[in-house]
């Protein structure tokens, strides 16, 4: 909290967002396609190769198509994916090889500034692949609107929570091999037992319990829930614990940073 | 008088090694002034405190009479930095690296534009503002690094080893736009263990070593009252001139292969020694700011 309401945090955090989406810019037609092709193929692996055995799934009290149950997943793990990479390869070659964050720290922006925007960057990168991908999706009927218009805000939330994470080991990793230790042990977990291929009923209890304290899980409720087009209050217990997670791991990351780069 | 900067008892401490070791020195407006040292010697530290890269251990630091722990945004606004490493954005254009620096000190784009256009015209980069930094040579880099930190008008120009790693045309490209900036009025202060661009770019300098300053002064100051105006350099000197030096006078260095001698009459003592002891490898050259970094700092290896 106090990095979030230190005044070394002023709006001109989005100078250093400005300078990732200028290079952004110059690539955005490679950066275009995984989005638009990754749900081609899962859809059409798991949608199709596989729903010849598993034709429906227990989801919400009925029985929904499988294609229907993956592919909320998906964009649940895209959001994923897109911040977490973005703040710790990406970020780390910014920091570590081009001396980025160092030229800028010569300039009138403090280091907690550098940080926000290079969080913030990850989260609108996880907000580009997502509206990407729900076009994708969309196209087979699989997104209920206008319910599901609220991925994109919730893209946008998520991509803050695996930013903060992904810049709090970015703060911390030796080098940059080490960050294949989180993606091990912290995103392929989830990736695999957050909910995502099969209902968390199928695991043993304890693993229930642990899959509740991982962040995809509740990422996925989020994005299932509204490609279904189900909203109740229920849902607010997910989008708290996503903000309980930011306010942890944001100002966790500005100080892991501090203790990296301020010499 | 008016400085625009003010340290007192300057500290930096990384653990137990301390860096840069309780220094005072003032600059006044408009002048160029030299912080030399060997390799180690807490130069790179001084300065990155003065352009608030890094924070004081102890002492204090006034920039434009502003105290930097108070006023450190306004400070780092009004300043530009050229740092030892080469910091340009390898994934923008020469053009971008100057756009997007602007945008730091939050420059409007009318205004990023024409300084823009006037920084790749001093740097003579205004025919490659399309090529990526990856493909400029190191001079090049080097100028854009200066554009870089010319960007936001700064009123102090800090410099940390601006030419070494480059060839001498590009050393003397970046030299001549150096004296130009000094002859506009713009306050420069410089890190470097070049002692001839030293001597040709500083009003004033110290020359600091282990975090401490040795002496303070004007360079032809320095040399006149460390090693006198000229100096006596011989090769190989045999047992007999070696004795005679030790025997008649005071300030002299014996290396292994090599003998140096300062005196105040050494045109006198040069007749002497060509003609008494050798007839080769003698030679009577003016005094240089290298002597005088040599005699203080010492001739051992810095790794």
């Amino acid at each position: 909290m106090s990095a979030l309401s230190s005044p070394r945090i002023s709006r001109r955090f989005i100078r250093v967002w400005q300078r990732n989406f200028t290079v952004y810019q110059k690539t955005w037609k490679i950066s275009f396609i995984p989005p638009m092709l990754e749900p081609l193929f899962y859809l059409l692996a798991f949608g199709y190769g596989l729903s010849a055995f598993i034709e429906e799934i227990p989801y919400g009290g009925n029985n929904v198509p499988y294609i229907n149950f993956i592919a909320p997943a998906l964009l649940a793990v895209t959001i994923m994916y897109n911040a977490f990479f973005e703040n710790t390869y990406a970020s780390f070659v910014r920091m570590y090889h081009q001396k980025t964050f160092d030229a800028m720290l010569a300039t009138p922006l403090f280091l907690e500034e550098i940080i926000a925007g290079e969080i913030v960057w990850g989260a609108t990168k996880s907000l580009l692949s997502t509206a990407l991908m729900m076009v994708i999706i969309s196209l087979f009927g699989l997104i209920s609107y206008p319910q599901g218009l609220l991925i994109l805000p919730l893209a946008f939330l998520g991509g803050i929570a695996f930013g903060s994470v992904g810049m709090f080991f970015t703060g911390i990793t030796p080098n940059i091999e080490t960050f294949n230790l989180p993606i091990f042990l912290f995103i392929t977990p989830m990736f695999l037992f957050s909910g995502t291929f099969f209902p968390l009923d199928n695991l043993p209890a304890w693993a229930q319990i642990i899959s509740t304290i991982l962040p995809l899980t509740h990422l996925v409720t989020l994005t299932r829930s509204l490609c279904f087009g189900f909203i109740d209050v229920s849902l607010l217990w997910p989008v708290i614990f996503l903000l309980i997670f930011c306010l942890i791991f944001f100002p966790l990351a500005i100080a892991k940073m501090k203790g990296r780069l301020v010499k | 008088m008016d400085y625009i900067i003010e340290a007192r008892n300057l500290r930096k401490e990384f653990g137990s090694i301390i860096a840069v070791d309780d220094i005072s020195f003032n600059v006044p407006g408009g002048e160029c002034f030299g912080i030399l040292g060997p390799n180690g010697a807490g130069k790179t530290s001084t300065v990155r405190m003065i352009y608030g890269f890094s924070p004081l251990t102890g002492g204090s630091l006034r920039v434009f009479g502003r105290d930097i722990t108070r006023s450190l945004r306004e400070i780092k606004s009004r300043i530009g930095a050229c740092q030892q490493e080469n910091s340009l954005d390898p994934d923008l254009t020469v053009e971008q690296n100057l756009m997007v620096f602007s945008r730091y000190f939050d420059m409007p784009k009318k205004m990023a534009a024409e300084k823009t256009e006037k920084q790749l015209k001093f740097i003579a980069l205004d025919h490659r503002r399309d090529a990526m930094v990856t493909e400029l040579s190191g001079g090049m880099m080097r100028r854009l690094v200066i554009a870089r930190a010319l960007i936001n008008d700064p009123e102090l120009l800090i410099l940390d080893e601006p030419t070494t790693g480059l060839d001498p045309q590009s050393r003397h490209q970046v030299w001549e736009r150096l004296e130009r900036l000094k002859a506009s009025g713009l306050s420069i202060l410089l890190t470097t263990h070049y002692m001839d661009e030293a001597a040709r770019l500083c009003d004033r300098l110290i020359i600091v070593d282990h975090g401490h300053i040795l002496v303070e002064g004007k360079p032809l100051d320095l040399i006149k009252k460390h090693v006198g105006r000229n100096i006596i350099e011989v090769a190989d000197p045999g047992k007999a001139l070696t004795d005679y030096v030790q025997s008649h006078f005071q300030t002299y260095e014996v290396l292994e292969h090599r003998l140096i001698i300062y005196d105040e009459e050494s045109d006198a003592l040069f007749h002497t020694i060509s003609t008494q002891f050798c007839e080769e490898g003698c030679v009577l050259r003016p005094a240089t700011l290298e002597d005088v970094f040599l005699k203080l700092t010492g001739r051992d290896l810095r790794e």
